[in-house]
């Protein structure tokens, strides 16, 4: 896969705070590529300068191999999280007025919003104003505006933050439908449930640096613990010492004579391995794996990381 | 480039379609000049028909007092208090009572009664009537002949003439309440468009389109756009209303001043007249004009004014002096969330403007004080205070200087305009300080 997108070792300091510390990342093409970290990590500048609207202190931003300069901006589009519009101003104006800012021609903007306003059924809205619009109508507009340049790159900043489940799925569908047609899709979200669904690769953003990236099968594989959740009938004590010392019970509970166990495999110990022990000594009902939700190593990578500042920190008093 | 002209079409249309500004832009020339008809036709005569009954008890006035076309008078003998309860049923609109000391003077000399309000400009023709009869005849009771005394009296009229280097000389306008006036308007002109792209710039922060248009285009060419969009509405709007202003000042002119245009011509041919043969003139047969000097010699004044030189200098004025406090402006409204927190930053910039308004003030006065030549030189102040000064001559250099000055400073704060605007539109939420934006000038 060709790389559309490299950031290498972007630094932005503000007057009193180090927005981004000589971060580095690369973005594939035709792949949905996450932006995670906790509030004020640094996405937003991040994405500020992949966008021109703010310059880097060092460092460099390469689209599609070359310097980013003001010709890409049209092969890119951006929904901002704080995102609004002209209040005063018809819908049928403005996105032809942010089209045409984004370089199309008005024929063609007016050709393609007719399109656009077909398959998100909003005929009849082309005269109103802004202001009359609820704020779900408002979001399909600025999606239509992000997206109506046939951007090759697509930036959102919580693209999902206000909307009800119904558009949020629609907006879902539409971005895989952009994937599908050659588009690369860099979202930043809070939301660990649609990194899970949508992300081929995250990078995950913690004070101003970057602490992890890579693929989410890949992370999440590698973050994995030898556990697993087993539910069985029978008795317990048999269970237990079958086990012995082969593996640790993080956890148990007993519904309705059926036992949940969650227990961690030591020494390497493999699945099969470990189901030959136990099954002599029991009713076997489920047995699966756990793989960590990208929420839990989202919050595992944070807390590790900001512990590692504190202790850098008591270090230096 | 294009994106500039999309920026600027957008603003000129966004402002053009708000009915509030087309209905501004053609009833604000329809009010000014109504109201200057208004006051120049209730300072004429009015027009009411006036039958008086006149009873003069102080044996002065019998039949010396004259109507007009619109008063008629009539003299009783009738006692007072009979004629004030008949007067009206006798066909009289009002019963003048003149007491027989009227001469001595003293309150309640005269009395007009009526039942219909009378004018204060018919009163006027009565007070002044009266005045002239008791004036004359106490002169007359001390042997002193009246003519003599008019013609004793003279008006003086002193014409500035200005000595160059050369020592030419030159006729001077030395029009002092036209150019304050023109300076005035520059200082309206400049807050008025100033304040209208500080909206527009807050607005769009506010709205939070911003962020969407700056990764468009860069957030330089969007506040130059804006700046440009406001520009040319401002000239739309100058000639709307210049058009109209001038359409209705010379219909009303040529309904009102048509008779003072051609006497001017008779006066002014007369005075050439003189100047030639010196007092070799018949003086008596010249025609007099003396109640409508002051009238000349606004209107002598106005056609000395070089209203090209004027325009062009306005136009140039305002364009430099906008672009100037505009850049202010717009860095402002990108720094501030709302109205109410930008008080702290307006404040500051309306005082230079201020300050041109008072100095401006005093180029009626004193057009060629040092302040007045300083302060149409220094870009905060200079378009209103050069323009101010513009009508009663300024040397060419001292335009070319003031105007290049005002030229780099516009040029410089714009530069300086667009650090902080590129900043400030994307900082929300706190409360932004002067040192804070000048932080933001040294973000790369």
């Amino acid at each position: 896969m060709t790389e559309i997108l490299r950031i290498h070792q972007v630094s932005k300091k503000y007057s009193s705070h180090l927005a981004l510390n000589e971060v580095s990342l690369s973005v594939n093409g035709q792949c949905i590529f996450g932006l995670l970290g906790p509030n004020g990590a640094g996405k937003t500048s991040l994405i500020r300068i992949i966008n021109q609207i703010t310059g880097p202190d060092s460092g460099e931003v390469f689209f599609k191999g070359e310097k980013i300069s003001q010709k890409h901006v049209e092969k890119i589009g951006y929904l901002p999280e704080e995102r609004g519009l002209y209040k005063k101003m018809s819908v049928g104006d403005q996105v032809l007025y942010l089209a045409q800012l984004k370089g199309l021609s008005r024929q063609e903007a007016r050709k393609r919003a007719a399109v656009w306003f077909e398959k998100f059924e909003m005929a009849g809205w082309w005269k109103k104003k802004i202001e009359e619009l609820s704020k779900g109508m408002q979001q399909k507009v600025q999606f239509i505006v992000t997206v109506i340049h046939e951007p090759e790159l697509l930036i959102l900043d919580e693209p999902f933050s206000g909307f009800d489940p119904i558009n949020a799925q629609l907006i879902k569908n539409e971005i895989l439908e952009l994937k599908k047609n050659g588009a690369t899709v860099i979202f930043s979200t809070h939301n660990m449930g649609s990194v899970e669904e949508l992300c081929d690769n995250i990078a995950l953003i913690n004070q101003a640096q970057k602490i992890l990236d890579g693929s989410v099968k890949e992370i999440r594989k590698t973050f994995k613990t030898n556990t697993y959740n087993i539910s069985f009938k029978g008795q317990a004590m048999g269970f237990v010492n079958a086990l012995w010392a082969g593996a640790e019970v993080l956890n148990k509970r007993t519904e309705d004579d059926i036992h949940y166990y969650t227990i961690k495999a030591l020494n390497n110990l493999q699945p099969n391995q470990l189901l030959q022990a136990v099954l002599p000594t029991c009713e076997l009902l489920s047995f699966n794996e756990v793989i960590p939700s990208m929420n839990d190593i989202f919050i595992q990578k944070v807390n590790e990381g900001n512990a590692n500042i504190q202790i850098n920190n008591n270090y230096t008093e | 480039m294009s994106k500039i002209g999309l920026i600027i079409g957008r603003e000129l249309k966004s402002k053009l379609s708000n009915k509030t500004f087309i209905v501004m832009t053609i009833l604000a020339p329809l009010l000014i000049t109504g109201f200057v008809a208004f006051m120049v036709k209730m300072t004429q005569s009015e027009k009411t028909e006036q039958n008086v009954l006149v009873l003069d008890e102080s044996k002065l006035f019998r039949d010396k007092l004259s109507g007009n076309d619109y008063v008629s008078l009539t003299y009783s003998n009738q006692r007072l208090e009979e004629a004030v309860s008949q007067f009206y049923s006798k066909g009289f609109t009002c019963l003048l009572w003149i007491s027989p000391t009227i001469v001595e003077g003293g309150a309640g000399a005269t009395k007009l009664f009526y039942k219909k309000s009378p004018g204060f400009g018919f009163q006027t023709f009565l007070k002044d009537q009266m005045e002239k009869i008791i004036y004359e005849s106490k002169l007359e009771a001390n042997n002193i002949d009246p003519d003599i005394i008019l013609n004793s009296k003279q008006n003086v009229r002193i014409i500035l003439e200005k000595v160059n280097d050369k020592g030419d000389t030159q006729e001077q306008g030395g029009f002092g309440i036209f150019g304050f006036l023109s300076g005035a308007l520059m200082f309206v002109f400049i807050i008025m468009y100033g304040m209208m792209v500080f909206r527009s710039v807050m607005e769009e922060k506010t709205n939070r389109i911003v962020e969407v248009i700056v990764s468009s285009v860069k957030p330089f060419e969007l506040m130059l756009g804006k700046i440009l969009g406001v520009a040319l509405l401002g000239i739309i709007q100058f000639a709307i209303m210049g058009i109209i202003t001038f359409a209705l000042t010379t219909a009303l002119s040529s309904i009102f001043l048509k008779d003072a245009t051609s006497q001017l011509k008779v006066f002014q041919q007369q005075q050439e007249l003189v100047k030639k043969n010196g007092t070799n003139v018949d003086l008596s047969k010249l025609e007099k004009f003396d109640d409508k000097l002051e009238l000349f010699d606004l209107l002598q004044k106005i056609e000395k004014i070089n209203f090209v030189e004027v325009f062009i200098c306005f136009v140039l004025y305002f364009m430099f002096g906008y672009l100037f406090y505009s850049s202010i402006m717009a860095a402002i409204g990108s720094a501030v969330d709302s109205e109410a927190d930008s008080q702290q930053f307006i404040t500051p910039v309306m005082l230079p403007l201020m300050v041109g308004y008072f100095i401006a003030t005093k180029t009626i006065t004193d057009p060629d004080a040092a302040s007045v030549f300083w302060a149409s030189i220094i870009p905060f102040t200079s378009p209103i205070v050069m323009m101010s000064r513009i009508s009663n001559g300024v040397p060419f250099w001292e335009i070319a200087l003031s105007l290049s000055i005002l030229f780099a400073s516009f040029i410089l704060m714009t530069w300086l305009a667009s650090k902080i605007y590129r900043t400030g539109i994307l900082m929300y939420g706190k409360k932004t300080s002067w040192k804070e934006i000048g932080k933001w000038l040294f973000y790369k």
